[in-house]
């Protein structure tokens, strides 16, 4: 069996989920002897693909061209999709994340398979079939998807879920550059800009800490205290909002938190003055920790809190803040 | 200009959704129904291109009889017609098969562009835009939070939202598949006269056997993911309120915790 899974990469730079990828690909050959091989689209990406070995590719399949530097709908699902045809592998996998989710069902129509999106597992059935769990109305429900009757069975698995296992520096993957079989014309969408945010965030799908703001944030200044929270707490750390906070106008859309927001699934999520309305706790309920700080100590949410501080977060936050600092000062 | 705008009616986002006892599926019963949030964003937005460049607004919706309300919800903005795709044996269908229904209906409609929503908050797949951009065999651009269409309805340029507060600017040839977020308009709230003027409206209504499609096409015979076992993630249960007499002390106990119970910091 063949088990191919989508490396993305992002200014040369490899995305952790491909590397969870890479892990969700070994546990299934576990059930199932299997191959695993990563594509790696990009242009300049060749350092990249050793890394790929490391964690569990047997072969990588490099797209190094100048016509990938950036990522197109087209110019990418037409790569992808033709290396497939000519390899059919039984299983197609990729992380969905944003291209991944722009990406991915563009391949599996390419293909004419199915694709089970924002996988948060994904395993092997006794016929060694792919087998899905999937959240549907941003988590209330769970599901199992299978894909039984059409080739690749695709299925893109949401970041920050699966556990990466350790790299093995001794194991290589085989490397085969491939040509892309895509040209100019065939990318009609055209990416023109890319307009970047000073300081660059890491995105609340990736983010490993979310501090979020709700109802009591009462103007864009008061999200600068949790924002110093989330310095202390590390890098991969992103501040949130919920859906009160963005349509009071106070947080970009771009922040928010819940069923018509970002679906999260953080390490620790920590709720300042946010309530906890049915389709905010349905976009954060997966986070591994939850810390609710709020002044009502009836707010749903300390239901749902590992750990709760009934307090004004204008009060706590900033010595909590403190507190991490100190803790952090004396390693 | 002709614009089409792919609409779904979905259950509110207030929702608590119940299981059938035997997990195969969800009780709609009691279910208070919406038109799918961004496809509001679609409906607005081609409702403003019409204003600006005239032309048409169909919009198309597959659903069952229940989805007329969302459908005459859009018609009450200020879309001039629609085509609802409605057979039974359309039920049970999974992106694949929604796309190939969707495609068919396409090939009896004049279009311009076409707008729908970046996902549709039940099953959350944000799937049928790309299946039915290839199927249509058009350009697609998704997530978008800004549109601009060129006066000669020839091309568009699209701002998207990307991740990390990233956006881009995507040029693109039209026809093209447009798939909205928030942020790209406010949608309008239906006016009483507009809600008068779109109970005239008209709803052609489409079968299988109207689209000249057979039965393995459609439903579960011509999905491609096969989904079992509904059921309802584990419960959370509620943890500790820490206590203490000044913020000092609960932050500190907070803190120990989480560095020595949870382990994450």
């Amino acid at each position: 069996m063949s088990i191919w899974i989508i490396a993305e990469q992002k200014e040369k730079k490899l995305k952790k989920v491909s590397l969870e990828l890479l892990s969700l690909g070994k546990k299934l050959k576990e059930k199932k002897e299997a191959e695993i091989c990563a594509i790696l689209p990009g242009s300049e990406i060749e350092s990249l693909a050793p890394q790929l070995g490391h964690y569990g590719a047997d072969k990588v399949f490099l797209l190094d061209d100048e016509i990938l530097k950036t990522y197109s709908t087209e110019g990418y699902s037409k790569t992808i999709a033709c290396l497939v045809k000519e390899h059919k592998p039984e299983i197609l996998l990729g992380g969905a994340t944003a291209q991944g989710k722009d990406l991915l069902p563009r391949v599996a129509a390419k293909l004419e398979t199915g694709i089970a999106s924002d996988c948060i597992d994904v395993d092997l059935n006794s016929d060694g079939k792919l087998f899905c769990t999937r959240p549907i109305y941003a988590g209330k429900v769970r599901v199992q998807s299978t894909i039984p009757d059409s080739l690749p069975q695709m299925a893109s698995l949401r970041p920050n879920v699966f556990e990466v296992s350790p790299p093995d520096e001794s194991k290589s993957a085989e490397i085969i550059k491939v040509k892309p079989s895509v040209t100019d014309q065939d990318i009609r969408a055209k990416l023109k800009e890319v307009l970047k945010e000073a300081g660059e965030k890491v995105d609340l799908t990736e983010a490993e800490m979310i501090v979020s703001g709700g109802r009591a944030m009462k103007g864009p200044d008061d999200f600068k205290i949790l924002e110093e929270l989330a310095k202390v707490l590390g890098e991969k750390v992103t501040v949130g909002a919920s859906r009160a906070a963005v349509d009071a106008g106070i947080a970009p859309h771009d922040m928010q938190v819940g069923q018509t927001g970002k679906v999260v699934n953080p390490n620790l999520y920590i709720a300042c003055g946010i309530s906890g309305a049915i389709q905010h706790l349905a976009g954060m309920i997966t986070s591994k920790c939850i810390v609710a700080i709020n002044k009502d100590p009836e707010a749903p949410i300390f239901q749902k809190a590992d750990y709760g501080i009934v307090g004004d977060l204008f009060k706590v936050v900033p010595i909590l803040t403190e507190a991490i600092k100190k803790l952090k000062a004396q390693e | 200009m002709n614009i089409v705008v792919c609409l779904k009616q979905v259950p509110d986002t207030e929702t608590k959704i119940q299981l059938k006892d035997d997990g195969s599926g969800i009780v709609e019963e009691g279910i208070k129904y919406v038109v799918n949030p961004y496809d509001e964003y679609a409906v607005e937005e081609a409702i403003q291109l019409k204003e600006k460049f005239g032309g048409e607004v169909t919009i198309l919706c597959l659903g069952p009889d229940r989805a007329t309300e969302a459908i005459r919800t859009a018609l009450a903005m200020d879309a001039d017609k629609a085509v609802h795709l409605n057979d039974p044996l359309f039920e049970g269908s999974d992106s694949y098969a929604t796309a190939k229904i969707l495609a068919k209906a396409f090939s009896q409609l004049s279009y311009d562009i076409v707008l729908t929503g970046k996902q549709a908050v039940d099953w959350d797949n944000s799937q049928v835009f790309s299946y039915l951009a290839e199927f249509l065999n058009l350009p697609q651009v998704s997530v978008v939070v800004g549109l601009e269409v060129g006066s000669d309805f020839k091309s568009a340029t699209a701002k998207r939202e990307t991740e990390g507060g990233e956006k881009e600017i995507i040029e693109i040839p039209l026809p093209a598949i447009i798939a909205c977020q928030k942020d790209l308009n406010t949608p309008r709230f239906p006016s009483l006269p507009g809600i008068m003027k779109a109970k005239k409206k008209e709803i052609r209504k489409m079968s299988l056997a109207d689209l000249g499609m057979s039965e393995d096409e459609v439903g579960l015979k011509g999905s491609k993911v096969k989904t079992s076992n509904y059921a309802l993630p584990p419960e959370r249960k509620a943890g500790m309120i820490i206590q203490g007499e000044e913020p000092e002390d609960v932050c500190a106990k907070l803190v120990k915790l989480l560095r020595e119970e949870a382990k994450i910091i």
